[in-house]
């Protein structure tokens, strides 16, 4: 184990081989339709809405279905429980994330140029950090609408957080939330970043002496 | 030996006389609820269930006469879904009470919606527009199949009695009109009856319509002898240039005390009178049309090749042509026949000039040259429909039946009694009959409807106001087999069956949606809403959504002129609010995204309430506000 991490950390400054140029090169591009696709998925079904109201969320914005007029809808049913409107301008997350996304393709593509195995280490745990905090967010997000509801709202209900993963019900509603396409490439861009390290580390492995002296 | 005998007789009259009480006792619990039905009985509610949140397969579209709207129904189930208020305020939608509906209505408060017709695109329904006419004052509307709103009734000037409407001509150019009551032209003149046969006219219309918004406007009037112009058919293929309308009373009289029953069924033959509207087109555009009451009127005199009469069994009703267009059928009310005729003859004899006299400019045709065939249907035939299988439907008045019979070519010589395919009767007294897609140019022969007059002791009694009966009949097959007893409010004269899938609708008036107009006094949010005072004169503006009105106070001064622009913000479906005044006789309905306007004068003081009438939310009863007149 420990000679295992030894020869990690001694391949970190290897230049990145061929191979992993070229997929960090393709992880680059991968991570681009994630900007513009959604990213998490929101399902409301009930008996009277059968074929559902649908919410998306991308990077940058915030998206119903029916030409967005679900969002609409969802509104105007939380205003009945005291829920804030989910507004798009209440979400700072819409303004930062693209900068950032768009700072990770600028370093991984700097990566596949001139980069190490660790300047890809970076890129990853910078990914993973990123994914993480964006998740906690969004719960947090989800768990404070669900617990600021306004005292004098006609129909009160208990303080509940709407699921991150899976169903839940929520008054008349099943609510179904699972991640959307965008970030299927985002977790896409992860395997590839991955990937090429593992190319790179096999090269540095091979080239490295058995055992030091 | 004998004695034997007399004993059989009696055994034989007892069990019949036993049969007869069993059956007369047990009618009536019988006929209510289902029964025991029998394997047809099974197989016609099979072939009409349409399961709870299935759809129906075609739209029927029944006019409702007097009731001056249209009923719309899905088939096969026959289910009624809604009715589209057209001649007649209609306060479940909140028709004809908000000022845009009350300015098309123009003050009436009714009429007469015969004949609906689907708009078509090379003689196939294309499922945008609904037609029909107002038989009583002389109007036609149009109904837009997007939304199944009546978007546009049309006065047509020196129209009396429009009846011979709606038809529309194979690229929906035209849709005809035509006067049934003559009177003196132009309207508006007097002129006492002992002067009907010079004074008093009919006229035939060809209204035009903008191909891009159906808007419609009257192209030309042709000025025509005083005949009751009846019903008409546009032509198709070969005859799409031609109007048809049947014609009574070419005795040309309106004799005081003399009955028209009587005076007008003396001739032997009346007519088919047929006009050529591109030769219409062509004189409303010369410098010989006259200009009367704002419209091209048009003499037959001056224009040779516009019009001509062709001679048909006396008092006829329908004038039908066939999906190939060749086939003109002239059904004699009075006579138990149908007569085709050849529209290739008739264009020869156009040609030759054969004629046998011209009454006011208008030739009439030899019958001998053109009648392809006199069809002995039975008694009373009125009006024929077709399957594209080569069949024709011709309903029965007086019979009560459905004729069904084969359409020319006929071999030489053939005996016309082996025309009649089969019959079937109806219950009761059969006016129109309505295939699906039966006016296109393939019609589709699975489905017809039988628009009946009568209906006793069809359904639970309701007092003597008894409903109209519709019949669905099975024609797919060999044999015509009855499959459903619906009815309707009075009273349906027509109908019209289109695919389903044919009408393209919206639910929800998008407030970004480029081919609705956008109402400029529509607003959006709470914020915009506002009332302004200007003199005696308050304007509010007002929004209604889930599930408050705003504003939701109106302070006005007793007679105040008061007009209310509402809009609906909701953009979901089903989302309808209304407002009503108490008091005040308000009742308005807002569809989601759209803008209505009341008006009118606060002539009582005190507090009136208003509030949501369309239920919306489980806080609709909350939705209310006030009106303070001081």
């Amino acid at each position: 184990m420990r000679e295992k991490l030894r020869r990690f950390r001694a391949s970190l400054d290897f230049p990145l081989v061929t191979r992993s140029r070229l997929t960090a090169l393709l992880a680059a591009f991968v991570i681009i339709p994630g900007l513009f696709l959604p990213l998490w998925k929101l399902e409301f079904t009930s008996q009277q809405y059968p074929e559902g109201l649908e919410l998306y969320i991308y990077s940058n914005k915030l998206y119903g279905g029916d030409d967005g007029n679900d969002l609409t809808e969802i509104n105007v049913l939380n205003h009945y429980i005291g829920m804030a409107e989910l507004r798009e301008e209440d979400f700072t997350e819409f303004k930062w994330i693209p900068l950032v996304v768009s700072i990770m393709v600028v370093l991984t593509l700097r990566a596949a140029a001139i980069g190490t195995l660790k300047t890809l280490l970076d890129i990853l745990v910078s990914t993973v950090y990123l994914g993480g905090f964006s998740l906690w967010r969004f719960w947090y997000m989800l768990h404070s609408y669900g617990h600021n509801l306004d005292p004098r709202a006609a129909v009160k209900v208990d303080p509940f957080t709407p699921p991150l993963f899976g169903s839940k019900m929520v008054g008349q509603f099943s609510v179904t939330s699972y991640p959307a396409s965008g970030m299927y490439f985002f977790i896409l861009f992860g395997i590839l970043v991955l990937l090429a390290m593992y190319f790179t580390y096999k090269t540095a492995e091979r080239m490295m002496p058995a055992k030091p002296a | 030996m004998k004695a034997h005998h007399y004993r059989n007789v009696f055994v034989l009259m007892l069990l019949i006389s036993s049969v007869l009480l069993v059956n007369g006792c047990g009618d009536k619990e019988s006929k209510r609820g289902r029964g025991t039905g029998t394997s047809e009985q099974a197989s016609a509610a099979l072939a009409t269930y349409v399961a709870p949140g299935d759809l129906d397969e075609y739209y029927l579209f029944y006019s409702g006469g007097h009731s001056g709207s249209i009923f719309v129904a899905g088939v096969p189930s026959m289910r009624h879904i809604c009715t589209i208020p057209v001649f007649t305020p209609y306060p479940g939608t909140g028709y004809g009470f908000d000022e845009e509906s009350k300015k098309m209505l123009g003050g009436f408060k009714w009429g007469d919606a015969h004949h609906p017709a689907l708009s078509e695109t090379d003689g196939e329904y294309d499922g945008r527009w609904l037609f029909i006419n107002d038989n009583a004052n002389g109007r036609v509307a149009r109904v837009d199949l997007r939304d199944f709103k009546t978007k546009q009734i049309l006065k047509i000037p020196n129209l009396s009695g429009n009846h011979g409407a709606t038809f529309v001509t194979e690229n929906t150019e035209y849709v005809t009109s035509a006067t049934r009551m003559s009177v003196p032209f132009p309207s508006g003149t007097y002129a006492d009856v002992t002067e009907y046969a010079e004074k008093y006219k009919g006229i035939l219309v060809g209204i035009k319509v903008d191909p891009k918004d159906g808007t419609m406007s009257v192209g030309w009037e042709i000025v025509v002898p005083p005949f009751d112009y009846d019903l008409g058919d546009a032509g198709k293929g070969p005859s799409k240039d031609w109007m048809f309308w049947t014609c009574y009373n070419s005795e040309r009289e309106f004799i005081e005390g003399g009955k028209l029953e009587v005076t007008a069924s003396q001739k032997d033959k009346d007519f088919i009178v047929m006009v050529n509207w591109k030769e219409a087109e062509k004189a409303a555009a010369s410098g010989k049309a006259k200009t009367v009451s704002g419209v091209k009127v048009l003499d037959p005199a001056d224009f040779p090749g516009l019009a001509y009469y062709i001679p048909l069994a006396k008092s006829p009703h329908g004038v039908d042509v066939t999906p190939d267009g060749r086939w003109i059928i002239g059904a004699g009310k009075l006579s138990p026949t149908t007569t085709v005729f050849d529209f290739e003859k008739i264009q020869k004899a156009i040609e030759s000039k054969d004629f046998t006299e011209t009454i006011d400019g208008i030739p009439v045709i030899n019958y001998a040259s053109v009648r392809e065939a006199e069809i002995p249907v039975g008694l009373g035939p009125l009006h024929t429909q077709f399957d594209g299988k080569g069949y024709a439907y011709t309903s029965l008045f007086i019979e009560s039946a459905v004729a069904k019979w084969k359409l020319p070519p006929y071999e030489e010589g053939a005996d016309m009694n082996q025309v009649i395919v089969e019959k079937i009767p109806v219950a009761y007294n059969i006016g129109h009959l309505c295939t699906a897609e039966g006016d296109s140019k393939s019609p589709d022969g699975n489905y017809l409807i039988a628009l009946n007059k009568l209906s006793k002791g069809r359904h639970l009694s309701v007092g003597p106001s008894i409903p109209e009966s519709a019949q669905l009949i099975d024609i797919s097959g060999d044999n015509m087999k009855l499959l459903y007893d619906a009815f309707t409010e009075p009273e349906p004269h027509y109908a019209q069956m289109i695919k389903a899938d044919k009408i393209k609708t919206i639910e929800v008036y998008k407030r970004d949606d480029p081919l609705s107009p956008k109402n400029p006094d529509a607003v959006w949010s709470k914020e915009e809403t506002k009332i302004v005072r200007n003199g005696n004169k308050v304007e509010v503006w007002m929004i209604v959504v889930r599930s408050f009105i705003a504003p939701d106070v109106i302070r006005v001064n007793k007679g105040d002129h008061v007009t209310i622009h509402i809009t609906n913000i909701e953009q979901t479906r089903d989302e309808l609010h209304g407002f009503a005044i108490n008091d005040y006789n308000i009742n308005i309905v807002v569809d989601p995204g759209e803008t209505k306007t009341t008006s009118f004068v606060a002539d009582k003081a005190g507090v009136y309430a208003y509030y949501c009438t369309n239920f919306c939310s489980a806080l609709h009863q909350e939705m209310q506000g006030y009106l303070l007149v001081k």
